[in-house]
């Protein structure tokens, strides 16, 4: 709860190790959005999953925790928190970088119905927001909420938008949205009160595909503007199991 | 085809294993039986692995038809009247049907939930590693849909079976009762010791808003030492978030992977059973203990059903076989936690 009262720290402090029953641990690093906390999760993460702990079931990376699901008749809680602890000295880097993912978009109109609220809102053209929506590189930093649903940071300041009042009953799969100072992707129709500023037609989420899941928590995205037409035909070759987005290498 | 014709699902029927396991990081609800006892317990009975996929059903079972030439099915979970052709049948047992047979599950007694299950399981794809149905993300079971009026799950077994069907002795059935056990944290220290206080000596009514999602409770509120929004963290099952007005809400199977409110403690596995049989209305009182007894009460529950499987009688044999009796007394004080 201190942190923010706190000068940023220079060494990191180790994190927490706070029970979550008899089947799970929570690392916490800190308790803010932020991309050194971020970096510390993933970077655990990365090490646990090379460790190969006998006993750890799964891990769930968050903004700012990690957390670690066991199972108690194969390791207890004191066990597991002591190789924890071993694995994350030093782990403050990112092992690996994750895959930068650029994700095309069909911007505004039928796609986007709040592209021209959200320009007004902030006294902009809706082509300002294009341009600043795809000029930004976002991270993943972590998925919930639905299956795929990756909950993205980096929206630049000048878009960050309050939600709705009235929360959409249904945003359609594919909706590319803001809400408060995050941007998101929705892998599936969902209820929502964030602002739709277009949609792809990639499906983050899709169970034909050998790899259902597009996106990991650690990667980055960009988003490419398209027009209708393009959007029509990359959503029929993504019917057909076509990722349709593609890799870069990172900047 | 070899199948089970739902004739009528009850109030709420949905498959259910012990969930699907592994993709959290991705968004992926675990889902699975709320009574993770009672859905053991229904397989060991039908000669299943204890965590192959059954039908829960909610404050009611239902009908079902068999349509194959045999069936071997079992009833566990709450207290569930189970008839076969008009004919009464014990629960916590299992029953060879024949093709025709008419199975009929009525209103519960007591307890809320319960599990159907058959031998050699059902004939389902498995998706993401389970057949656990997910409503809200229309994934596993049939369709991802609770079971409809009408509707045919095909068997995976058609036959009879040589060994004798089982039961288990009503005495040793899991009993409810009106306190769970909880592990203090993870946000413990977000709430002032007053709000704690509060939190482990008062009880708490299940609100009618309470799904297999999670259970809302209202009571004397637990006060947040500061804010009570955090910024979403993974969530386990049985954490016990504390909303804006100091009500808990108690996250359970089909509970989203993160959330962004306050935890003051998790609810012990081997007691989300007992929960999950308690209904809107029912009074519970939380019981603080710590992780070691937690995880040692975990590892009892699973012997405990490893020890009734051993009690469980065969159909023909007599009352007072040694084997059965010795069973019972490895059975005495396993399961005392489950008594009032």
């Amino acid at each position: 709860m201190s942190d923010s009262m706190q000068p940023p720290a220079k060494v990191a402090t180790p994190p927490r190790f706070l029970p979550a029953g008899d089947g799970a641990v929570v690392v916490e690093f800190g308790s803010a959005v932020d991309e050194a906390l971020s970096d510390r999760v993933m970077a655990l993460d990365a090490r646990i999953s090379g460790a190969g702990i006998e006993g750890v079931v799964e891990t769930v990376p968050t903004y700012r925790s990690l957390l670690v699901t066991y199972d108690p008749l194969v390791i207890r809680a004191r066990q597991l928190i002591s190789r924890l602890a071993e694995l994350a000295k030093g782990a403050d880097q990112a092992a690996t970088v994750g895959r930068q993912w650029v994700i095309p978009v069909c911007y505004g109109g039928d796609h986007g119905e709040d592209l021209e609220w959200v320009a007004k809102v902030h006294d902009m053209t809706p082509e300002d927001v294009i341009a600043l929506h795809s000029g930004a590189t976002y991270r993943v930093y972590m998925i919930g909420f639905t299956p795929g649903f990756a909950y993205l940071g980096g929206l630049p300041e000048v878009l960050h938008t309050p939600r709705r009042e009235t929360p959409r009953t249904l945003v359609p799969a594919g909706s590319v949205a803001i809400g408060g100072q995050q941007a998101a992707v929705f892998s599936v129709a969902a209820p929502s009160g964030w602002h739709m500023l277009g949609r792809t037609p990639v499906r983050t989420f899709d169970l034909r595909r050998d790899d259902p899941f597009l996106i990991a928590p650690g990667d980055r995205i960009r988003f490419s503007p398209i027009a209708a037409a393009e959007f029509d035909v990359l959503a029929a070759r993504a019917e057909t199991g076509d990722t349709v987005a593609w890799h870069e290498e990172a900047a | 085809m070899a199948a089970l014709l739902v004739a009528d699902p009850g109030p709420l029927a949905t498959l259910q294993d012990l969930g699907r396991v592994g993709y959290q990081r991705f968004g992926v609800t675990v889902a699975g039986a709320m009574d993770e006892v009672a859905l053991r317990l229904a397989n060991r009975l039908a000669g299943n692995e204890a965590g192959e996929a059954a039908i829960e059903f909610t404050l009611a079972g239902g009908t079902y038809v068999v349509e194959a030439a045999a069936c071997r099915i079992a009833v566990a979970g709450g207290d569930f009247p189970v008839s076969v052709n008009g004919r009464r049948v014990g629960a916590y047992a299992s029953h060879t049907l024949r093709r025709g047979d008419r199975l009929v599950i009525g209103r519960a007694h007591s307890g809320t939930r319960g599990y159907l299950a058959v031998a050699g399981g059902f004939d389902l794809p498995k998706v993401l590693g389970s057949r656990s149905t997910h409503v809200r993300s229309a994934l596993g079971g049939v369709d991802g849909q609770p079971l409809k009026a009408g509707s045919r799950i095909p068997l995976a077994a058609a036959e009879c079976f040589d060994d004798p069907d089982r039961w288990l002795k009503p005495g040793l059935w899991p009993k409810g009762r009106d306190f769970v056990r909880v592990v203090l944290g993870p946000q413990d220290d977000l709430f002032t010791e007053e709000g704690k206080a509060t939190f482990l000596s008062s009880a708490y009514r299940i609100l009618p808003q309470s799904d297999r999602m999670g259970y809302r409770f209202e009571g004397p509120p637990i006060r947040h030492a500061a804010d009570y929004n955090i910024v979403s963290d993974g969530i386990a099952p049985g954490s016990v978030q504390v909303i804006g007005s100091g009500q808990p809400i108690i996250m359970l199977a089909d509970r989203q992977t993160t959330g962004g409110y306050a935890k003051i403690a998790t609810v012990i596995s081997a007691d989300l059973p007992v929960l999950a049989q308690c209904r809107p209305g029912n009074a519970v009182r939380f019981q603080a203990v710590s992780v070691e007894e937690a995880e040692d009460l975990r590892i009892a529950m699973l012997e405990g059903i490893d020890r009734l499987e051993r009690a469980f009688y065969r159909v023909g044999s007599t009352v007072d076989d040694t084997a059965n009796l010795l069973g019972v007394n490895l059975i005495d004080g396993v399961f005392q936690g489950h008594h009032t």
